[in-house]
């Protein structure tokens, strides 16, 4: 299968799901998991920078568009996939990756992966809820909100990828 | 002038993504002002339809508090018909028939985020349109900011620009109602005046000046005021009467002479709209 096709099937479920159940889920007001970033996350390693960028946009404009955000995922998202390359330099200097290969659990190992995923995650949900307070005062309790809801959706992506990671190559 | 687009190429993924990140934060900003929003919220009934199918689904397993929401407000009705039953051949009949009520169902809704909007299953089509207000079986819950044929999108009361116009009911004090605080059942009444002590349960209710909302419906309770040692205009907390958590019918308030009014008072804009 053609890696352009896997990936944008990627992109309609990973969507579907966030949309249609988890932008649902209200747990006390603190945590919304926000795992569509995990269609940012499992890109090829070599993907062509500004088309990662250009991606981080798109999908973050999807998001808005469900939500009435215009923007605030965007922006989210954006900065995720501008991190991204340097969070893989960071952890996975050492290993080489072919032409089309993602970053996936296989490869880079459980740790390897979670650590990449909750950088990344902890980053996006960073501007992400303070962009969205802006106006509120309670600079804390967002703190609170954006380590709650990282660890989160760490999580379901981290099952997400356990149950469907081995079929992925 | 060479050196410049060396530079921009050599730094193109920085370059990039400063680009997308301003054109994502202006978006961004120009959504947060009120009048903006009015023109930059796309509603489309594609969007309407994801979220019917999913309240479809999910709508079975909240029948019963659906219910007995409209149980009690069959009630509050009924104790109110006798009341207006009198009138009818005075002022007040004539008077009610200002305003027109669409009923709508509920597809989406969000309660925790710091601006939240409903949709709802009533369009252009039902004769929705822009700056209608919308009120629940129990007060008043927002103001339609955008159509689509068969869907319309609501600012709700908890969003920070959704300021209304309200009286204290005991009073008739000018107030206005805000929502500053992260929890979706408490908001905040401003602009007190300094004179004016409110006590717990003190009713607030829309003002009727905003050619929006009519009078006296139902916003919400007083919890708290502290009076504040300065002279100037005070805060307070209140509850909403509307129960935005569990938001299943509300009814879209058609405004007759909302033309005509509007004319009065500003001809100038309402020509030049």
């Amino acid at each position: 299968m053609s890696n352009t096709i896997k990936h944008s099937i990627y992109f309609l479920l990973i969507m579907a799901l966030q949309v249609l159940a988890l932008n649902h889920m209200n747990l006390g007001g603190y945590l919304n998991p926000y795992v569509y970033v995990l269609f940012l996350l499992v890109l090829p390693v070599h993907i062509n920078k500004s088309l990662l960028l250009l991606l981080g946009f798109a999908t973050g404009l999807c998001m808005d568009y469900f939500g009435n955000t215009l923007g605030l995922h965007a922006s989210a998202s954006v900065l995720l996939a501008f991190m991204r390359p340097s969070v893989i330099q960071l952890f996975f200097k050492n290993l080489d990756f072919s032409e089309r290969e993602s970053p996936m659990i296989s490869r880079v190992g459980f740790m390897g992966f979670l650590k990449y995923t909750f950088i990344l995650v902890f980053l996006h949900h960073l501007l992400l809820f303070y962009l969205e307070v802006l106006s509120f005062t309670d600079g804390l309790q967002t703190l609170l909100a954006v380590l709650l809801s990282s660890l989160l959706s760490t999580a379901v992506i981290m099952i997400l990828v356990l149950i469907f990671g081995s079929r992925k190559t | 002038m060479r050196n410049l687009f060396l530079f921009l190429k050599k730094n193109q993924f920085f370059v990039i993504f400063v680009v997308i990140q301003l054109v994502s934060l202006s978006l961004l900003f120009n959504s947060y002002s009120y009048h903006k929003s009015l023109s930059f919220n796309t509603v489309s009934d594609f969007r309407g339809m994801v979220f019917s199918s999913y309240d479809a689904i999910v709508d079975y397993f909240y029948l019963r508090a659906e219910n007995e929401a409209l149980v009690e407000e069959n009630a509050r009705l009924r104790s109110q018909q006798s009341v207006v039953f009198p009138d009818q051949d005075s002022v007040v009949g004539i008077q009610d028939t200002l305003y027109q009520y669409v009923a709508a169902d509920v597809v989406s809704n969000t309660v925790h985020r710091r601006n939240n909007f409903i949709t709802i299953n009533k369009g252009k089509l039902s004769g929705v349109e822009k700056e209608m207000g919308v009120i629940s079986g129990s007060g008043v819950a927002g103001i339609i900011i955008g159509v689509s044929d068969n869907y319309a999108l609501i600012m709700s009361l908890l969003h920070q620009n959704a300021i209304i116009s309200a009286r204290i009911k005991k009073n008739q004090h000018l107030v206005n109602v805000a929502w500053k605080t992260r929890d979706h059942t408490t908001g905040m009444v401003i602009d007190i005046p300094s004179h004016i002590q409110l006590f717990e349960g003190d009713t607030i209710v829309s003002s009727g000046n905003s050619l929006i909302f009519p009078k006296d419906i139902m916003i919400g309770t007083i919890i708290d005021h502290q009076k504040s040692a300065s002279k100037g205009l005070e805060e307070a907390t209140m509850k909403f009467s509307t129960e935005f958590n569990r938001l299943g019918h509300v009814y879209i308030i058609k405004n007759q002479h909302k033309e005509e009014q509007q004319q009065l008072i500003n001809p100038e804009q309402s020509s030049n709209e």
